[in-house]
């Protein structure tokens, strides 16, 4: 329990309490009228509420795509049917700077769309709604179906029974059942698209602009640190609130629901009205989650075959002084580092957040973990940069500094996918090895650890997943002779020029391969109730 | 003793779940606990085991006070309630865990395993899953687990609860054996007093975190402590009573009991068979309200007018239709007084 608890205070309450006193701290004496003086500037204004009317869009679009989708998965019983949720999970793991490159390379300048038809969305708000919706459809599967394949289908045929029609028991009967769920899933769209920074820093333009790209840009653009640091206060005390709200609404999710094995409550559809809407849902997920990833890489080609590719193995001096294929080796030295810090943290979280005689005090400490997963990266790449650079702490030198941030953003996933796993191991199975002679580490190990060893392969999965693709963190504090692969990608869009474009697309390309198999393996290892994500 | 509990009392918030409990058990006992659910049994072996820490009170094994003794210890064994198997590990490697856990040697593990599997009347089954044993199997794989590494008390959580009722019948006669067989120290609870009955040498009867009686099955089976052991252990004709000269006067009328009865007002209890029907004329009058067919006899519910019901135990052919009137007459050696 004691090293997750100085790890979050060094890494994470430290960095926050650094940004606090930069944004309201003058000269040793407090300024709270910053917090009003920041908030009266029109633009500031403006960021703020295009962030909360783009996340609430962005969440009712999700909703409305992907409720079809997780009613199919969970109910319908056909064939492929593994490969499309396979599919449907790709997006979520994969880094937002490949959904932005894959959307510009879909509907933007030169991109598929406007080439044929001529249709432009890149300056549009549109695509940035899309790709909000490209990566939060698992999401919304994930949660609401998960938890639909599970309802015992017998409620709806007891109502039937009753005399309700096939929609009425629907209605009063699974509808009821599974709201909690989709407001958990809507908060967590929510949460992620109000978060949301590379997409919007790579789709957005000058035009668009989240709370998150604001901070970035008074960071490193505008230098003026102290709004920088009043942006991210408003944006925690934001992001707070919809975690609170989340917490409250998973609290209320499982009570009292008849819940029955997800692989008996599938069917085959039956009749036209079923099986188109499997046809639907099987189009939307091909034009909007593979069509994108399609273009990708088909862009990542348009220049005589691997004419891009070979260009990332050159040194060109001028976005980076090394060849840019070198951040490849990069980003994997660091995900290997971050992801064994994070499966450490987060393990050691985990077992003392299972221990029976666990306090109030250890349980609030569970609300804590999560907290870096919706306090966004760049609050934790900001945090990092302002207050790890000078003394007690200076690690500004250290290659240390990347993957911590990133272990940082990987933790929460951690304990999310150990924590179920590890309450389910039942207690009077660890007494019967103590009875049976076992020392407490003898039964943990004996017991314990062959049951959690696949949670705990997942989780270093999806800890490995979240630091390949972290780019909000790491863009702060990557330093130019080591930048990792998003870090890459975002510099070499931000370069104007044809080549430049094309290689962005190609090293867009080799991060969503590295990081879609990484999804295969897990995908292979997990079982339906394994985790929470 | 082997074992002796002196005022273990073990607290629940505001609740005793055992409330000054003293319990001897000596060696080679078999000693069931009886009570209903929540009446705190199975805290009782939580407690000896060491799962459960002492609020007051000492537990002592062997003469050694447990105090501070860690369960994997204390080398007692405790069979689970749902047996609690491993269920990533076969049936030999459940068996052999508690071996393992004390450093035995591979030889003699393999051994050992042989020996109990056969003992539990599962020989050759160390291979198998544990998940595809039936019911009555996985009990003697944990049976077998629980013996395996010579506990110096031998602790039973519901042994049987969980299986059909033959199964159950076969299986206590078999343990009965074992244990005589093994001369194995054994405390088991359960709620079923069949299975108490026939599985223990001494009964001790549980309300409530207290023990309400202690005895051989068949002094408790006699002479319940009180009201509560006598309902809970199935008897009906329970009422307060004023005992005068070898008769009791109870709302059924004068009901004769043994002739040295303490005086005063007393609960009585008078067993089904001592309820004896007789013509309509005669005796208390009663309607018959209920029957129902348990095998060797017929159980016949009586309302007599202005008192509580009866319960009869009659021979088959003998047993009145529901609605008949008959009389009632009492047995003196079926009547009790209780405490």
């Amino acid at each position: 329990m004691a090293v997750p608890v100085a790890f979050f205070a060094v890494f994470f309450a430290y960095p926050v309490a650094a940004i606090v006193a930069r944004g309201l701290k003058d000269g040793g004496t407090w300024h709270l009228g910053r917090i009003g003086e920041v908030l009266a500037q029109s633009d500031v204004r403006q960021v703020l509420w295009f962030t909360t009317w783009q996340a609430l869009v962005s969440t009712v679009l999700t909703l409305l795509i992907a409720l079809p989708g997780a009613c199919v998965l969970a109910r319908f019983d056909f064939p492929g049917k593994q490969v499309l949720r396979a599919v449907v999970t790709v997006p979520f793991v994969l880094p937002t700077v490949v959904v932005g490159t894959a959307f510009m390379a879909l509907v933007g300048r030169g991109g598929l769309l406007d080439e044929l038809w001529g249709v432009r969305l890149d300056t549009t708000v549109w695509a940035i709604l899309l790709a909000h919706v490209f990566f939060n459809y698992a999401v919304v599967v994930r949660t609401v179906g998960g938890l639909w394949a599970q309802l015992d289908p017998r409620q709806e045929e007891a109502a039937r029974m009753l005399g309700a029609s096939r929609f009425a028991a629907w209605r009063t009967v699974t509808l009821p059942a599974l709201a909690p769920a989709v407001a958990a899933a809507a908060l967590m769209v929510f949460l992620f698209t109000f978060t949301s920074f590379g997409v919007v820093q790579i789709l957005g333009g000058p035009t668009f602009s989240t709370l998150e790209v604001e901070i970035y840009r008074q960071t490193s653009e505008i230098f003026d640190l102290s709004t920088a640091a009043v942006l991210t206060m408003i944006q925690f005390v934001a992001v707070g609130t919809i975690l609170a709200l989340h917490a409250w609404t998973v609290r209320r999710r499982e009570t009292a629901l008849r819940l029955v094995d997800a692989s008996v409550t599938a069917r085959r559809p039956r009749g036209a009205g079923q099986w188109a809407l499997l046809g639907g849902v099987v189009a939307t997920v091909a034009l909007l989650l593979l069509l994108p990833l399609a273009v990708l890489v088909e862009r990542s080609f348009a220049d005589a075959g691997l004419g891009y590719y070979r260009a990332l193995t050159r040194e060109d001096g001028g976005v980076f002084l090394v060849p840019p294929i070198e951040a490849v080796g990069n980003s994997l030295q660091y995900a290997v580092a971050a992801t064994a810090l994070a499966v450490v943290i987060g393990g050691l979280a985990s077992v003392a957040l299972t221990r029976r005689d666990a306090g109030r005090l250890v349980r609030g400490f569970d609300a804590l973990l999560m907290l870096p997963l919706g306090v966004s990266a760049v609050t934790v790449g900001f945090g990092f940069l302002i207050a790890l650079d000078e003394p007690p702490l200076d690690l500004r030198a250290s290659w240390i500094l990347v993957p911590l941030a990133q272990a940082l953003v990987g933790v929460p996933f951690v304990v999310r996918t150990m924590l179920p796993v590890l309450r389910a191991v039942d207690v009077r199975l660890r007494e019967a090895a103590a009875v049976l002679g076992a020392s407490p580490w003898r039964a943990w190990r004996e017991v314990d650890l062959p049951m959690v060893r696949r949670a705990l392969l997942i989780a270093a999965g999806f800890a490995f997943a979240v630091s390949l693709g972290e780019f909000g963190a790491t863009v702060f504090i990557a330093r130019p002779d080591n930048p990792t692969l998003p870090v890459a990608v975002a510099r070499l869009l931000g370069r104007p020029g044809d080549l430049n474009y094309g290689q962005a697309m190609a090293l867009s390309t080799i991060l969503m391969i590295v990081c879609a198999v990484a999804l295969l393996v897990l995908e292979r290892l997990r079982t339906d109730r394994t985790g929470e994500f | 003793m082997l074992l002796s509990l002196e005022g273990a009392t073990v607290r629940f918030g505001e609740r005793a779940v055992l409330d000054a409990v003293d319990l001897e058990v000596a060696e080679h006992e078999t000693v069931c606990v009886l009570g209903p659910s929540g009446s705190g049994k199975s805290t009782l072996l939580r407690a000896v085991a060491g799962l459960q820490p002492l609020d007051s009170g000492r537990i002592v094994l062997d003469g050694r006070d447990q105090a501070g003794v860690p369960a994997h210890k204390r080398g007692v064994g405790l069979m689970f309630q749902d047996h609690q198997l491993f269920p990533q590990r076969d049936v030999a490697g459940n068996v052999a865990f508690g071996l393992r856990m004390r450093g035995a040697p591979r030889g003699e593990r393999t051994e050992r395993v042989e020996e109990l599997l056969e003992l539990v009347g599962l020989p050759g089954a160390a291979g198998r899953a544990v998940a595809a044993l039936s019911g009555g199997e996985q009990q003697r794989v944990a049976l077998a687990r629980a013996l395996a590494p010579s506990p110096r008390l031998l602790m039973l959580d519901e042994p049987l609860g969980q299986l059909d009722r033959s199964l159950r019948e076969r299986l206590v006669v078999e343990l009965r054996e074992l244990f005589g067989r093994l001369g194995t120290t054994v405390l088991a609870v359960t709620h079923d007093q069949g299975e108490a009955f026939a599985l223990a040498d001494r009964v001790v009867v549980m309300r409530d975190g207290r023990i309400a009686q202690s005895g051989t099955p068949l002094q408790v089976w006699q002479r319940p402590a009180d009201a509560f052991v006598a309902r809970f252990l199935g008897f009906e004709n329970v009422v307060e009573a004023t005992v005068g000269d070898a008769v009791a006067v109870t709302p059924w009328g004068k009901v004769p009991v043994p002739e040295d009865t303490p005086r005063g007002t007393r609960t009585l209890l008078v067993r089904p068979a001592g309820v004896r029907l007789v013509p309509a004329d005669a005796g208390l009058r009663c309607t018959v309200a209920a029957r129902t067919f348990r095998g060797t006899h017929v159980a016949v519910h009586l309302q007599p007018e202005d008192a509580p019901r009866l319960e009869a135990a009659c021979a088959l052919r003998a047993a009145p239709e529901v609605g008949d009137e008959v009389g009632v007459e009492f047995d003196v050696a079926e009547t009790a007084v209780l405490g």
